[in-house]
């Protein structure tokens, strides 16, 4: 019954793609030659003008060109013209980064909001003004404090994935059952020990779950903060393909943002499925 | 000189009230219990009996008064007493043998890993369960959960162990066998152990001294009655035994009547010398409804 359900619903997707496909490709497809020039004059108009082809890039097109970027995804031939692989790899280490500081800083701060309802009370203020700032309404005082681009955009990261994580981390570590603490201090248990072998267990799948919101809004953010910063990474490139009118490259780059987005989604989906247990 | 084991003397419980004085839940309560004993607090909801339990095990501080175990006056948790909680709290992380072996471990933190496992296969076999070992809680059911509970409060070898209404949650049939369990660990171990319940034939079948707690607020201990039954009592025959019907009105009569009016009807009540009452052989005629004890002795302590 689920397999036949899982097979019927990878059919429809399947037709809904190529749907897609086979659409995208007829409205942009050429209508064959609506004028007659000459051959120097032609070749000066383009295919928009000789043969009635749309100005948007068709799938053929878009797939020609990804084979390309495949086939030398690290080439580096200055500043404006280097491999898609490489401009891939610079966001995902400026959201690596950033996200890595952001769980050394949430997660251990987490855990002392969640504990303290002293704390809690206190730093609630502060977190509910500084939540809502748009990450990167951050980036001009990131600048200029910061006085480096690169860094900047890390610190935009950091920023934006650290309060989804230290909310959950706060949420779960306070609402760990009474009673498992309440195992805990009958055993003569340590604060140190408890932490480690009670409240984190009990709170990871709330933990990753935040985890998990943050690396969605860091992937999201990458692409706006690198198309402010300039210089590397897939939101630059973008940017930069847009100056060169390449939409065919664009349109390569918004594809490779969502592989590269739901990937990092189902990695943290499967961390969080590691951690949860069956009660 | 009577041996007090576990000596509760004088605790209080209040919660500040909603006009800014103080609710009592039970004011100025004694209580004791001898070595090796299984005592049984039983009395309605509300009367405060958790809150014993939960100030003997210290996972709360009584607003007035002491509890001494072995001597010494409590304070805070310790691993000289294990709680078997009501609703089981096994960690559902951890196997079995990780919730046992959690216990262990606490107990002896030098001990290296194989010695912890061999120390809790002990009491995970004591209780049944040899062979579930690597099953996780979400894979068992209530009772054998509750047979885990029982083997990771004995694995630390406790000097008293705390029943918080252990088998409320389980159906009739579990709950007898784990009764039986209970009953034959007790008497093999000697374990000191002080329950709560509101089960009449638990508390008749298990315990050795029962403890009568009025309704709260403001509840008192009315009355400790001894268990007339023999020791090696066997749960299918113990009600033909002839002073079985004695010990049950007994309790039942003070649970549906006396444990109300307790208060206005014995205003000269001594909490610190509670009647100990041991029910005896009663007529074969009708049992009065009004709640008096029949042939009861009462002597106080």
């Amino acid at each position: 019954m689920t397999r036949s359900l899982r097979l019927r619903a990878a059919l429809i997707s399947v037709l809904i793609f190529a749907a897609f496909i086979g659409s995208w490709h007829l409205a942009t497809r050429g209508t064959g030659a609506v004028a007659t020039m000459t051959p120097e004059y032609a070749k000066l108009m383009g295919l928009t003008a000789t043969q009635g082809k749309s100005a948007m890039p068709g799938p053929l097109d878009v797939g020609a060109k990804l084979w390309e970027h495949m086939r030398r995804p690290f080439y580096d031939n200055g500043p404006n013209d280097k491999g898609l692989g490489i401009q891939l790899g610079y966001s995902i280490a400026r959201v690596g980064l950033g996200y890595l500081l952001a769980v050394v800083v949430a997660i251990p701060l987490g855990f002392l909001i969640g504990m303290s309802p002293l704390l809690n009370k206190a730093l609630d203020p502060f977190i509910q003004i500084l939540k809502p700032i748009s990450p990167l309404a951050w980036m001009p005082l990131a600048l200029y404090t910061i006085k480096d681009s690169g860094l900047s955009a890390i610190f935009v990261i950091f920023i934006c994935s650290v309060w989804p994580m230290l909310l959950n981390t706060a949420f779960g570590v306070a609402s760990v059952r009474k009673e498992w603490i309440n195992v805990a201090r009958t055993l003569e248990v340590g604060t140190v020990r408890r932490a480690f072998t009670v409240i984190l267990p009990a709170a990871a799948p709330t933990i990753l779950t935040g985890m998990r919101i943050s690396i969605g809004i860091a992937w999201l953010v990458i692409v706006a903060a690198e198309m402010l910063v300039g210089g590397t990474g897939l939101g630059y490139w973008i940017w930069n393909e847009w100056n060169n009118l390449s939409i065919t490259n664009i349109m390569i780059g918004i594809l490779l943002i969502g592989l590269v987005g739901m990937l990092l989604d189902q990695i943290l989906a499967r961390a969080t499925r590691l951690v949860t247990f069956p009660e | 000189m009577i041996d007090k084991f576990i000596s509760i003397e004088g605790i209080a419980k209040r919660y500040p009230g909603a006009d800014g004085g103080a609710i009592a839940v039970f004011e100025n309560l004694w209580l004791s219990l001898p070595r090796g004993e299984f005592g049984c607090v039983i009395g309605h909801s509300g009367c405060g009996k958790t809150t014993v339990l939960n100030i003997l095990a210290g996972l709360d501080q009584p607003s007035d008064g002491v509890v001494i175990v072995d001597g010494q006056a409590i304070e805070g948790t310790s691993l000289d007493r294990a709680v078997i909680f009501q609703s089981h709290a096994l960690l559902p992380w951890r196997t079995v043998m990780g919730n046992v072996a959690y216990a262990v471990s606490s107990k002896w933190r030098g001990w290296d890993k194989a010695k912890v496992r061999a120390h809790a296969q002990t009491f995970i076999d004591l209780v049944g369960l040899t062979g579930a070992e690597h099953k996780h809680p979400s894979e068992l059911s209530g009772g054998m959960k509750q047979r885990v509970g029982i083997a990771r409060a004995l694995s630390i070898t406790p000097k008293i162990m705390l029943m918080d209404e252990p088998f409320s949650a389980l159906d009739a049939l579990t709950r007898g066998s784990l009764q039986d369990e209970v009953r034959r660990i007790c008497l093999e171990t000697g374990q000191t152990t002080f329950m709560i319940t509101h089960d009449v034939d638990e508390a008749m079948y298990l315990a050795d001294k029962i403890y009568l707690m009025t309704n709260g607020p403001g509840a008192v201990l009315a009355e400790v009655v001894e268990n007339p039954l023999p020791k090696d009592r066997v749960r299918i025959d113990l009600h033909r035994h002839p002073y079985y019907y004695a010990l049950r009105n007994h309790i039942v009569d003070f649970l549906v009547t006396r444990s109300k009016t307790f208060a206005s009807m014995t205003p000269d009540h001594d909490p610190r010398r509670v009647p100990v009452v041991r029910p005896q052989l009663s007529e074969p005629a009708l049992v009065p409804a009004s709640g008096s004890h029949g042939p009861a002795q009462a002597s106080a302590r």
